[in-house]
């Protein structure tokens, strides 16, 4: 359904196509709006913040903004900058995306390629814990990481997004799985292949398309996940969302929005670099997700 | 799923800092269900979502017929207005409420430029911060529907566009009358997804108002934290959150009904 504009009189199609390129634009503008105020606020200096809006053009760069965000901006009461924040985000999101794609692999190919009894009850219970809120599973949670002694720890907020996530990763890679002829399998089973061997010989060499997709979504997500990290961990075990939220409303840095907007910037910056990225991949998991 | 079953049995009980043993029936629930709280945040699931998906929808078909014709430069303006799905809610709520603070955001923008006179200060205004919400979120959102109306706009078989441009149809037309009926599916899944995404909505609250002026733009997951982990409530808290969990199914049960009959017709 392209090119259904190159009709009609000359005149008229080019002032279409100008029209469409204007509207376009102003979308574009729109979109982009936010992300440019808050990189200038980023590296205006304190003076120039006092006197003015927000929005404007900075007068002199001040990169010093960063530095301060990262190492020595007050959040709540600890003056550690957003550096631990970052880590605890990454030390949390790394290894729960690593386990929750190898898990969902694996339960997407037994679900897929090995029938079984109840096979198809499994995979609608993996659905329904895509699309149950996560505040079913709160109090939940809450008793289990008491009971397990990791509570306000980031190995409790692994294993949460681990399990959490189990169930977007084994959809995703059930519904990719499905394409590979079970004749594939059957040969591997005559030759005397198992469940693991037939996984990490035959499958898994399939599967990069489909990993790179959850990797990425999983990532993502994780990242930017704030319910959990805010309700189970506290202080400097809190993961960079909760401490950005903490920073937005803290008390005595109220003014010092430009090294909030360097905070900021830094926070959304790991999520932004895979979309720019892996793009293409990162779409993939966004339609594939939706249509479930 | 057993959590799912656990906290809808705390609902019945009388837990409050802890979870108890007992049974209290439907008392939790009718607690819940009584309060301004309550009353407050289901009004504005209701706004919100029909505003959001609503603004979201036509923003993001707008954008993919816009995108599908032939423009230059498109693989650039598809990442621009997808990157802010990359971006958190907490990103999204941060920046949103520094430029719509009538202090020093747009407003004060304006005002530097001359018209003094000129409000806009819907994030302290208990009637329109809600708005503030939905502007942000299809912020958000739009890049996401675009892609798969663009993906829905791409599938549509050029055979049929093709014989219709023979009878003589315009592109306009063409839109209305051919492309945009056949796409009936796409509608219902993008429409389906923002307004589950709007009834779970929590984040951009936090992030963006806190809840506030006062409880003015409080949605049913901060009413279901605020109960359990602010009020030490996790009878009534539970309760709120089987109570979400119902409205999500008023909306996920028929979907779910569709897609197996279009299934099972195809």
């Amino acid at each position: 359904m392209s090119a259904t504009l190159n009709k009609g009189p000359r005149a008229s199609a080019m002032w279409s196509r100008i029209a469409i390129y204007v509207v376009i634009l102003v979308f574009a503008a729109f979109f982009l709006a936010p992300l440019a105020v808050t990189i200038l606020t980023s590296v205006r200096s304190n003076t120039e913040m006092a006197q003015r809006s927000l929005i404007g053009w900075p007068q002199h760069l001040d990169l010093s903004n960063f530095a301060v965000a990262w190492g020595s901006f007050c959040i709540a009461e600890h003056c550690t900058g957003i550096a631990p924040y970052m880590y605890n985000s990454a030390v949390m999101a790394i290894p729960a995306t690593i386990l929750s794609t190898l898990l969902g692999a694996m339960a997407g190919y037994a679900i897929a390629l090995w029938r079984f009894r109840g096979d198809n009850i499994m995979f609608g219970l993996v659905v329904l814990g895509v699309f149950l809120p996560e505040q079913m599973r709160l109090i939940p949670w809450t008793v289990v990481l008491r009971d397990t002694g990791l509570a306000n720890s980031l190995a409790g907020l692994i294993m949460i997004h681990t399990i959490q996530g189990v169930s977007f990763t084994t959809l995703f890679c059930r519904n990719y799985y499905l394409s590979i002829p079970q004749d594939l399998m059957k040969a591997a089973r005559i030759d005397g292949a198992g469940f693991y061997r037939i996984f990490w010989r035959i499958v898994l060499p399939l599967s990069p398309p489909i990993l790179i997709v959850t990797v990425i979504w999983q990532f993502t997500g994780i990242w930017n996940e704030f319910l959990f990290g805010v309700i189970f961990t506290s202080g400097t075990q809190q993961p960079i969302t909760a401490a950005l939220v903490a920073l937005g409303s803290g008390g005595q840095n109220v003014h010092a929005y430009n090294v909030a907007a360097a905070a900021v910037l830094i926070g959304a910056f790991p999520p932004l670099l895979v979309y720019f990225l892996g793009g293409k991949y990162f779409v993939r998991g966004l339609t594939q997700g939706a249509i479930k | 799923m057993l959590f799912t079953l656990w906290t809808a049995w705390i609902s019945f009980t009388p837990s409050t800092l802890m979870p108890e043993n007992g049974f209290v029936g439907f008392k939790n629930y009718a607690s819940v269900m009584a309060t301004r709280n309550f009353s407050v945040a289901y009004t504005n699931v209701v706004v919100f979502g029909f505003c959001f998906v609503a603004l979201t929808t036509i923003m993001g078909l707008l954008l993919a017929i816009l995108l599908d014709q032939r423009v230059r430069g498109e693989s650039v303006l598809r990442t621009i207005f997808l990157y802010p799905m990359a971006v958190s809610f907490v990103v999204t709520g941060t920046i949103w409420s520094w430029l719509l603070n009538p202090g020093f955001g747009i407003q004060q923008l304006v005002r530097d430029l001359g018209w003094t006179e000129f409000r806009f200060d819907w994030l302290i205004d208990r009637d329109r911060a809600i708005y503030t919400l939905v502007i942000a979120a299809a912020w958000q959102a739009s890049g996401f529907a675009m892609a798969l109306f663009l993906a829905g706009l791409r599938s549509v078989d050029p055979e049929i566009v093709k014989a219709a441009q023979i009878d003589g149809a315009g592109p306009a037309r063409i839109y209305r009358r051919v492309v945009l009926p056949s796409m009936g599916p796409i509608f219902i899944a993008v429409m389906v997804i923002l307004l589950q995404n709007a009834i779970k909505t929590f984040d951009l609250v936090r992030a963006l108002t806190g809840g506030g002026p006062g409880i003015a733009t409080n949605l049913p997951a901060t009413v279901v934290y605020d109960l359990m982990f602010q009020r030490g409530q996790l009878g009534r808290g539970s309760a709120a959150a089987v109570l979400m969990l119902l409205t999500l199914a008023i909306i996920l049960i028929p979907y779910a009904l569709y897609q197996r009959f279009r299934r099972t017709r195809a």
